[in-house]
């Protein structure tokens, strides 16, 4: 490996871990970005010429830190804050000594603190602990750079003069700030998985970063079950993502997708993950979703899938999660298991709750099934007028050609 | 740091049989709480505005809601954890609403 490459392969992995002891120690969420900044910027400098140190982690760590020793000099901050960071010995810890460090994620935490809007969250993780740039976090989730260089700024300035603390929360307040984070990794992961096509390579990254993310959670958190839960769900979904899309970028529906294509090596671990979350019998939303999808994930062929099970679990899942698109995803599953009719009965009992192009390209695909061709003709027509990306406009058209619309 | 805490009701306080009472709140805070009262209602509040050498007065809040601020506390904490503890504590967050706001500090 080149010492581009390993610096490179260095600022992913270990980046959000020095920053977060940064912040920890400085307690200047911009100074700690900035001195990690020039941390890796020196790397590139000095290895090529002195070769890669023994323990690259904590070379970052220390230069990071040094640097802000001076800039705070310079700048005559107050002396506590200054005398912390100087009473830091240069070899704490190491990055690499200690596995996950406690300051990454009680800086996933913080990010993820309820007292912030759930796209301040997002977007802070996404930022400060993913290291994605501004512009790149903005092209995700499809605002304007200012809008989001707002946004952020607002975040921080909140957890500055509201103090919000900067710490991973005490036991009693755990179960819930947890689901919170695990919240904004699931909505990172479909804001990438819902897109996902190849043409759009930020967006897939973000698929990586959730995943990458919910390692580590699982790594600092082993015994919670909905994190490993979440990660099975991820790996399983992801594992698709190269026959989820044909030549064209359109969407291959999952029955027709090739399945030699799906990724192996990530279906074996999503379910071994699942089995140990499973293990523990503490059920909740996203392992029985990581259940549903490793009944797809395991189906040798789309007609081996085992819809009963997969209908039964969705009944669970509606009774953790009692969302109109849930019901509506249940639907699907019991038209699959007991036939159209069943499902039709419970697309017409959400008929007033779910808007957009889901509900009637489901009631469409049922009628069809029913042979009520006209009432399908008009179902298809109404979902693509609603449908949201060309990707899934051009597939509804296909469907209306095959009806003879 | 220092927290307000605005306490915002819509219509009048009625608290539940059973829930915990302001005095309750209050020993549970202890010297936490720096200050605060309960305030007269908004049909007492006089609204004043400077507009050039004028002087404007209007009767009433000065902005028409629903969801008036019935009360006020100013309490003393680590941090905002600490804070929105306090506050969920308070018997008008079961019916109204409490709004955490830091002090400027420095």
């Amino acid at each position: 490996m080149t010492v581009e490459a390993e610096v490179s392969e260095l600022f992913r992995a270990e980046r959000g871990r020095i920053v977060a002891t940064l912040i920890r120690l400085t307690g200047d969420w911009d100074l700690a970005e900035e001195c990690v900044q020039d941390a890796f910027a020196r790397a590139l400098e000095c290895w090529p010429r002195e070769g890669v140190p023994q323990r690259p982690g904590a070379w970052l760590t220390t230069t990071a830190r040094n640097r802000a020793l001076d800039r705070l000099r310079r700048s005559s901050v107050e002396a506590a804050k200054l005398r912390e960071v100087v009473a830091t010995p240069d070899d704490s810890p190491g990055v690499e000594d200690d596995g996950i460090g406690d300051d990454l994620l009680r800086l996933v935490f913080t990010c993820c603190h309820p007292a912030l809007t759930l796209e301040a969250r997002v977007a802070l993780t996404l930022r400060t602990v993913a290291g994605l740039t501004t512009p790149e976090i903005a092209r995700a989730f499809l605002v304007p750079e200012a809008t989001m260089a707002k946004r952020l700024v607002r975040a921080r300035q909140k957890i500055r003069n509201a103090r919000i603390p900067y710490r991973v929360p005490p036991a009693h307040l755990l179960p819930e700030r947890t689901g919170g984070v695990l919240g904004v990794l699931y909505l990172l992961f479909n804001e990438g998985y819902a897109a996902g096509g190849g043409a759009d390579l930020s967006r897939r990254d973000l698929c990586v970063e959730a995943i990458r993310l919910a390692r580590t959670l699982v790594a600092s958190m082993p015994d919670e079950p909905e994190a490993v839960g979440l990660l099975a769900l991820a790996l399983l979904q992801d594992s698709r993502r190269d026959a989820r899309f044909d030549h064209a970028g359109d969407l291959v529906p999952l029955d027709e997708q090739d399945r030699s294509r799906w990724d192996g090596a990530q279906v074996e671990e999503g379910v071994a993950l699942l089995d140990s979350a499973l293990r523990r019998g503490r059920p909740g939303p996203y392992q029985v979703q990581a259940a549903i999808a490793a009944c797809h994930a395991t189906a040798a062929r789309a007609r081996d899938t085992d819809w009963p099970q997969i209908a039964l679990l969705y009944g669970e899942l509606v009774k953790l999660v009692p969302s109109p698109v849930v019901r509506l995803n249940r639907a699907v599953a019991v038209a699959m298991a007991d036939g159209p009719a069943a499902g039709l009965a419970l697309v017409d009992d959400l008929a007033d709750e779910v808007t957009g192009h889901l509900l009637p390209a489901t009631r469409a695909d049922f009628l069809r099934r029913l042979g009520r061709g006209a009432e399908a003709l008009a179902a298809y027509e109404r979902a693509r007028a609603l449908a949201p990306t060309d990707a899934e406009r051009r597939h509804l058209t296909r469907l209306i050609g095959a009806l003879g619309g | 740091m220092k927290y307000m805490l605005l306490i915002c009701v819509d219509g009048d306080i009625e608290p539940t049989e059973g829930d915990p009472t302001i005095e309750q709140w209050l020993a549970e805070v202890g010297d936490r709480r720096l200050d605060g009262s309960q305030l007269r209602s908004v049909q007492d509040a006089t609204t004043v505005r400077t507009r050039g050498d004028e002087v404007l007065l209007s009767d009433g809040p000065f902005a028409e809601t629903k969801e008036q601020i019935v009360g006020y506390d100013v309490v003393d904490c680590a941090d905002l954890d600490e804070a929105i503890r306090i506050a969920s504590r308070h018997p008008c967050a079961r019916f109204g609403s409490v709004e955490v706001r830091p002090f400027y500090t420095g």
